[in-house]
């Protein structure tokens, strides 16, 4: 009999230490999924950021490698060049990937690194508890930001970055698609923004990243569906779903089916 | 059967060396005075079909430098003092996680920005695990270009072995200096060691998964992890110090010094001997482990020590450790980029045996 649906062999059976209503459980099975369909667990490495997703190796069943905070494309750079047919996901949040570690991403991105990076954009820290991401929306109220994220005023914040429209301008990137898992009808498409990378990422077509808007409803202050609709009324007015940029090779996808 | 001679460079024989040994990937950012190196590696590794990298920044470099390492590749960054300084978060983790990798420092002048003249003011910062953490890792001094290619070429077995990063301390008048060198073979990357512990290729076994991390939140287990990598340490001193002495036997007064500033003692020793004073010379060639055995047998025989550096003395307080109190431990030192000259340590030697 044919198995339509069940748990993925590339997730761990085990509870997630994830707060009620964080996006990454979501995330994460989204992610084997995909590495199932493909068939590649065992050609697969994911580097795992600082950050509440630092567990991923209690979660994903495969090999793991943890690089310092913000590093995290510099070390995926050097596990992928040395191991071009395997599938390397570099896993990143707002902070890892916009604050620390900005150089690291726009350089291997612009290398055209044929690694495929997750980023999870929950406008927030969430492990240390909730302080100001470079991606906290204007007025978003955070730990070091009590009165409200402030761009211009005295307290001079700044503004939260679109990080797939600031690496669409690299010539590296091949593929940039933002989804989001506050809705079942936003995971499914994030599964196939999710899909399409991945597989570009095998035919070694060049950077891919798809970035994922996730609720953090104990940083937000929220309860788990009010997290799912602060989302949808806040996040995605200024971070726009869909394929930011998309210049894969049509004939190679086409051919793949 | 060894090669005939070439006359080249410091730095660039660290890089062919680096080559020969099997490294399969370098990454690196430019600083004065170690660029040949990475100049020769974007040539030659890319001809060797292997992977170089110009990273965007020190930080970057041995980040890619731990991914590689990660899966098991012979990976290597070079840079000098400031940007060495950076790589320590790197540094830290790959001793945390056990990476093995080769980090090459042609040392300049600090504090700071400083100059780029050859100095030894990173002898602390090599030597004490220069990140955050309980941790050390090997550290080799070359006093010639053909030592810097030799030990070059044996720090990627050792990082292996002992599975941490191998770290060659030179300066800038060794990475400058044009000096005759000749090379071990090319090794063969088949031949080099297999890596069951490394992330990647399970497909080939079908192992349990493999996880290369530094984290874990459990004080407990954590205590665990380090006390095992000390004892570790506590092997390899046994096992690896190692250091050259001249005229020990004879002399009284022993000059201790390690890398450029050994050459510049040596030629104050032979100063000494013409003028008939008997004068010895102890020199580290590992800085981690300090050589202690030798020279604490040194010490036994109240001998009486004048430490010759290229800083304001740090390598002195290794010497006071394993002297302890048992007799004299004397220092001369310039630092700021200046070089002693054997004339200004021939005449410490005199004044100190008072002639």
């Amino acid at each position: 009999m044919e198995l339509l649906y069940g748990h993925p062999k590339s997730l761990n059976p085990v509870q997630t230490k994830y707060c009620p209503g964080c996006g990454h459980g979501t995330i994460h099975r989204l992610i084997c999924e995909v590495i199932d369909e493909l068939g590649v667990q065992e050609r697969s490495i994911i580097t795992n950021p600082v950050g509440c997703s630092i567990w991923s190796d209690l979660y994903f069943n495969f090999d793991s490698v943890q690089p310092p905070h913000g590093r995290t494309p510099a070390a995926a750079t050097g596990v992928k060049r040395m191991l071009p047919d395997h599938l390397v996901i570099c896993y990143q949040g707002d902070g890892d990937l916009a604050a620390i570690g900005t150089a690291e991403i726009i350089h291997a991105a612009n290398r055209g690194e044929k690694f495929t990076t997750i980023f999870v954009n929950n406008a927030i820290y969430g492990m240390t508890g909730g302080q100001m991401a470079p991606t906290t929306l204007i007025g978003q109220k955070a730990s070091t930001a009590p009165y409200g994220r402030d761009a211009t005023g005295e307290a001079g914040m700044g503004y939260p970055m679109q990080v797939c429209e600031i690496l669409a301008t690299l010539g590296g990137t091949k593929y940039l698609a933002r989804g989001s898992v506050n809705t079942p009808a936003n995971v499914r498409k994030t599964k196939q923004y999710i899909k399409k990378a991945f597989e570009a990422q095998m035919r070694g077509e060049g950077f891919t990243m798809v970035e994922i808007l996730s609720p953090c409803p104990t940083n937000w202050g929220l309860g788990p569906c009010e997290a799912e609709d602060w989302l949808e009324q806040n996040m995605i007015p200024f971070y726009k779903l869909g394929e930011v940029k998309n210049t894969l090779d049509a004939a190679a996808i086409g051919g793949a089916k | 059967m060894a090669e005939e001679k070439r006359l080249m460079k410091g730095n660039e024989a660290i890089a062919e060396a680096a080559i020969r040994a099997g490294c399969t990937a370098y990454f690196g950012y430019p600083i004065t005075p170690q660029n040949e190196l990475t100049a020769y590696m974007a040539k030659h590794m890319l001809d060797h079909k292997r992977t170089f990298i110009q990273a965007e920044s020190e930080v970057s470099a041995i980040n890619m430098v731990y991914g590689a390492a990660a899966t098991g590749a012979r990976s290597m960054t070079s840079s000098s003092s400031p940007g060495v300084s950076l790589k320590q978060e790197g540094i830290s983790y790959a001793c945390g996680a056990d990476v093995p990798c080769v980090v090459v420092n042609v040392a300049r002048s600090g504090p700071g920005l400083g100059g780029i003249s050859p100095s030894q003011g990173d002898y602390f910062q090599s030597t004490r695990g220069g990140g955050h953490g309980d941790y050390y890792h090997l550290v080799l001094a070359p006093k010639s270009v053909q030592e810097a290619a030799d030990l070059t070429f044996e720090a990627f077995d050792l990082a292996d072995e002992w599975r941490m990063p191998a770290m060659i301390l030179a300066d800038g008048l060794i990475g400058q200096m044009m000096e005759g060198v000749s090379f071990p073979p090319m090794r063969d990357l088949k031949t080099l060691p297999k890596k069951a512990w490394a992330a990647g290729r399970q497909q080939e076994t079908h192992r349990p998964n493999n996880h290369i991390t530094s984290l874990n939140l459990m004080p407990a287990e954590l205590e665990q992890q380090n006390l095992a990598r000390f004892k570790r340490y506590d092997v390899m001193k046994a096992k690896l110090q190692r250091s050259e002495e001249v005229n020990t036997d004879q002399a009284e007064l022993i000059l201790v010094a390690y890398g450029t500033s050994a050459r510049i003692a040596l030629g104050a020793l032979q100063m000494a001997k013409a003028e008939g004073l008997e004068v010895g010379l102890f020199r580290p060639i590992t800085l981690w482990p300090f050589p202690e055995q030798k020279l604490s047998e040194l010490a036994a025989k109240g001998k009486r020590f004048l430490v010759v550096e290229m800083s304001m003395g740090q390598m002195i307080e290794d010497v006071r450790l394993v002297v302890n109190g048992r007799c004299e431990v004397k220092f001369y030192g310039r630092c700021g980029g200046m070089i002693p000259t054997e004339e200004e340590v021939l005449a410490e030697i005199k004044r100190l045996l008072g002639k």
